[in-house]
């Protein structure tokens, strides 16, 4: 009840608060140190790509 | 010089976890989902239009990826360990005022559409337009989503701008000798 009488602009601080706490957590996780595992994948693939044509800007 | 877009994919690959985190709840999970979707970004990169949201286009393979193999396997497995919201009970917010564990909580509790769409919209600076296409679904359709995912979170978390939740001293020592059983 309460709520839908915010809902015209009181409760947009709390949707701002609920936001923020959201991006803390994603940006928490995508700001880590990236586990070797990826760029070792990237380094595959590229070289992979390598021997298969020379010059991957070709395409 | 060559502008290949696969040189751009290594500054997506953090983003790519914490969207996997969001929708496995489970690292290592997530991260085998984030190889798997890049090697087929890799491997269809033609399909990356030059100039869009390249971001937008790994997240739409991610989810795809997530939806097409591993939600069965999460299911199968299903901890918590690593997830998103355990993220969120670990940082307590010193500045902010929702309490962090009880906002993690109830993070948890919200549907799986909702949490996706808030993730996207108003963590992963997604534009409506953007996530709606990444989710293949309706504009309108993520909006309502991310309004009732708030609403219910604020339902949840029994705050209002009336009554700001503080963290109190009491809060924080709960989420220390919380962190404490997790590790």
């Amino acid at each position: 009840m309460t709520q839908k009488m915010n809902r015209a602009g009181k409760t947009s601080s709390v949707a701002d608060e609920i936001d923020k706490n959201i991006k803390r957590a994603f940006d928490d996780v995508a700001n880590q140190a990236l586990p070797s595992r990826f760029t070792d994948l990237l380094d595959q693939l590229r070289a992979q790509d390598g021997a298969g044509s020379e010059g991957k800007h070709d395409k | 010089m060559t502008n290949d877009p696969r040189d751009e994919l290594v500054t997506h690959i953090g983003p790519m976890r914490a969207f996997a985190i969001s929708l496995t709840r489970n690292a290592s999970l997530a991260d085998d989902m984030v190889q798997d979707a890049l090697v087929k970004a890799w491997s269809n990169i033609d399909s990356f239009q030059a100039g869009t949201n390249m971001r937008a286009w790994l997240f739409t393979i991610l989810r795809n990826t997530y939806y097409s193999h591993h939600r069965k396997r999460r299911r199968e497995v299903e901890d918590v360990e690593g997830a998103l919201s355990e993220k969120l009970a670990q940082k307590p917010d010193h500045d902010g005022r929702l309490q962090m564990r009880d906002f993690a909580a109830a993070f948890e509790e919200l549907p799986e559409d909702q949490r996706e769409a808030l993730v996207l919209v108003g963590a992963g600076g997604f534009s409506y337009e953007e996530a709606a296409q990444t989710c293949g679904v309706a504009v309108g359709t993520i909006k309502s989503r991310v309004n009732r995912g708030r609403a219910k979170l604020v339902e949840l978390m029994g705050v209002s701008d009336d009554e700001p939740m503080e963290v109190t001293a009491a809060v924080t020592q709960g989420i220390v000798a919380m962190n404490q059983s997790i590790a």
